[in-house]
């Protein structure tokens, strides 16, 4: 018995993983830097662009059922193939997060913001960050880093709820704001998901390593909002 | 409930070389048991042990006990036919005896010596049906047995053993010289079986130990390095060893 087409394929599916994931995380920046800006042709490009994370998602779990029935692989290797059948379609919701961020800065772009967007970025960033993390440990299977990345959404959250408290307060001072923090209040919403779903990366990081089956997610964030 | 209860199986052979090594393991009864490794590693030996056809090889030396129902199997004052009765045992290529379809499973009964032609037709019914080959060879029984296909002769050596109605079947890589269809219809056989008799089964690769083990034992170098259920042993041994040959990495 040989396996090293199974090796060779199992690394380019690490790599595919990879890179759906890089381009996961340039959509969610750009879509936030676009809000930022009110750049309507950006956010339009990010919006359509989000049909190639789709196809590349395709691509990937095509191979990858090509690799199980072709290969017949057992234990950890079963367990690699399954868990990256999930992790690019937890990215390609990821994907979706980002085209929604994109369609909402469609929407508001030819009216000033409410607010400069601060923390809504920052958001952002914290959620790529986790994000890149959580799919260097999955393509690594470094448990340990998996287990620690989830902890850090408690940061994504405060973020969320103190954008959700100011954007309640502007609503209430002035009606007319409702529409345009709406809008806001969605983008929020979509990062703080999406940082949710980099817990779902990690527990299949655990899973391809050791085998079990657990949640990562200890703390429940919808408990801390007001 | 244990079928089987092997305790602390040696087996020597006469050239110096142990095949088995400090065995024990209970096989449950009324399901499938696989026993899997790479070759050389015994478990074509234990199932020789288990219906005593080591007594005809170059073993020897045999430490421990196989139980059988609580009974000894290894004791040298057992009838040795009578447990073959109990044990029957289907090899890797088909045997089948130069008769026809129908004698070749009476054979054994009137060995036995069984004359009642109702008793016999019965049994010639009830076996190929079990086997899953009646449909196929009813209006044909007088047949020559070689005339079958390939896949139809191992199915007639599965019913020749079940016309004799043992408590326990031993396959020895049945399927390793069938299409994949014919493997497909052995491998359904053994399912509906196992509802009745316990059925201890040596795939012919790993992909065949995870389709159709209820549990399966894996053997390497005489050492019975992990016993585990089949949902289990294929997706998450416990094993190092065990993960690196199903997966491929030796063997």
């Amino acid at each position: 018995m040989t396996r090293e087409r199974l090796d060779r394929q199992i690394q380019q599916l690490r790599e595919d993983v990879l890179f759906l994931g890089s381009m996961v995380e340039q959509a969610t920046l750009q879509a936030v830097d676009a809000l930022k800006r009110r750049d309507r042709e950006a956010a339009r490009r990010i919006y359509y662009d989000d049909e190639k994370i789709n196809q590349k998602r395709f691509e990937i779990e095509n191979a990858a059922l090509i690799t199980i029935a072709t290969q017949q692989p057992m234990a950890h290797d079963l367990r690699i193939l399954a868990a990256n059948l999930e992790v690019i379609t937890e990215l390609e919701r990821m994907g979706d997060y980002a085209k929604g961020i994109a369609r909402i800065c469609t929407y508001i772009a030819d009216e000033p913001l409410l607010k400069p967007l601060i923390d809504i970025p920052a958001m952002a960033e914290l959620t790529v960050d986790m994000l890149h993390r959580a799919l260097e440990a999955f393509v690594r299977e470094n448990a340990e880093a998996a287990r620690a990345i989830p902890k850090e959404d408690d940061a994504v959250d405060d973020l969320f709820n103190a954008v959700q408290k100011e954007l309640f307060d502007m609503m209430v001072a002035d009606p007319n704001s409702v529409d345009r923090a709406n809008h806001l209040l969605w983008a929020a919403h979509n990062l703080e998901r999406m940082a949710d779903r980099v817990t779902n990366i990690c527990e299949r990081t655990v899973f391809i390593a050791t085998g079990e089956m657990i949640e990562l997610d200890v703390t429940d964030d919808e408990s801390k909002r007001p | 409930m244990v079928k089987i209860r092997i305790e602390n199986l040696t087996v020597h052979y006469s050239d110096g070389t142990e095949s088995l090594r400090d065995i024990s393991l209970d096989i449950p009864e009324k399901s499938v048991s696989v026993l899997f490794g790479p070759a050389g590693g015994g478990k074509s030996t234990l199932l020789r042990v288990l219906n005593r056809l080591n007594d005809l090889a170059d073993v020897v030396r045999m430490d421990g006990r196989v139980l059988l129902d609580g009974q000894d199997i290894l004791d040298p004052k057992l009838d040795v036919i009578a447990l073959r009765r109990k044990i029957g045992m289907v090899f890797a290529r088909p045997v089948v005896l130069p008769f026809s379809i129908r004698q070749n499973l009476t054979y054994g009964l009137e060995l036995g010596g069984e004359r009642d032609r109702r008793v016999l037709g019965g049994a010639v019914e009830r076996s190929l049906n079990l086997a899953a080959l009646w449909d196929e060879v009813k209006d044909r029984l007088d047949d020559p047995a070689a005339a079958l296909s390939g896949g139809q002769q191992q199915r007639l050596c599965l019913a020749r053993v079940l016309a004799l109605e043992p408590e326990v079947i031993l396959l020895d890589e049945p399927t390793s010289g069938l299409d994949p269809i014919s493997t497909g219809k052995v491998e359904e056989t053994l399912q509906e079986l196992k509802k009745d008799y316990t059925i201890i089964l040596v795939p012919h690769s790993v992909q065949q130990a995870a389709r159709t083990a209820d549990q399966a034992a894996f053997f390497l170098q005489g050492e019975l390095v992990e016993f585990a259920p089949g949902k289990r042993i294929f997706t998450q041994p416990a094993q190092k060893r065990t993960e690196d040959y199903v997966q491929g990495r030796f063997g």
